[in-house]
């Protein structure tokens, strides 16, 4: 078993398409290192200097990661991670 | 061309009038490849704010899960703009994320007349569209 991750529309074209994908890992950083391997500039895509970038939402299972710790937070096989880009703008 | 009904047009600008002064936001999803929107899927403000918006992440994932299940995607994303014009701003076209939708604003800044306008958001290039409304 494996880590299924789910990708959403705007970042399909680092997976060739694909709508999820599997890593493995023990963390979330982890995670994200082991899927650069193979798609390429999707880790990038997802954190940066900082951290998890600001308007990225990453969900391990059913709960927000920055609830669980970020990219520390542990993953384990059979989890499912979901990434959405936040919904955000405005005026200002 | 956002084709939408006159229904929702006018549930979109409910939704901005009642939480005027502070921004509104939702969803209207429709079946996938269709370009109809349908269900009306009003978001809370997590910023709760007069000048940004941004969806509660878990209502977020919810509603997308929601979509997914249904074989729907987010076909109008809506925001108000309360004191401003209806058009993208610099923040709105940095965010946006869903190439493939309508991005509807709606401006409260008005009291009696509000301005309704539709735009792709496409890498950046913003392009305004006809509204087309659908009588009941």
């Amino acid at each position: 078993m494996a880590i299924e991750v789910r990708i959403p529309t705007i970042l399909r074209s680092y997976t060739a398409g694909e709508k999820s994908i599997e890593g493995s890992g023990s963390t979330l950083d982890e995670l994200f290192a082991d899927l650069d391997g193979r798609y390429d500039g999707l880790r990038e895509r997802l954190i940066d200097e900082a951290g998890l970038r600001r308007f990225i939402n990453v969900y391990l299972n059913d709960e927000d990661v920055r609830f669980l710790g970020g990219l520390s937070a542990p993953v384990s096989d059979g989890d499912t991670v979901t990434v959405l880009p936040a919904v955000a703008g405005g005026a200002r | 061309m956002l084709t939408i009904s006159a229904e929702l047009r006018a549930k979109i600008v409910a939704h901005a009038r009642a939480d005027h002064p502070d921004e509104a936001c939702g969803v209207i999803a429709g079946p996938a490849g269709s370009d109809r929107p349908e269900r009306f899927i009003p978001m809370l403000n997590a910023e709760r704010s007069p000048t940004f918006y941004r969806f509660d992440s878990l209502e977020q994932l919810r509603v997308w899960r929601e979509m997914d299940d249904r074989d729907e995607q987010p076909v109008v994303i809506y925001h108000s703009h309360t004191a401003t014009r209806a058009y993208p701003s610099r923040t709105d076209i940095s965010y946006a994320s869903e190439p493939e939708a309508h991005y509807v604003l709606v401006s409260t800044a008005e009291p009696a007349d509000e301005e309704f306008r539709s735009f792709r958001i496409v890498d950046g290039e913003v392009t305004e569209e006809d509204v087309a409304i659908e009588p009941e």
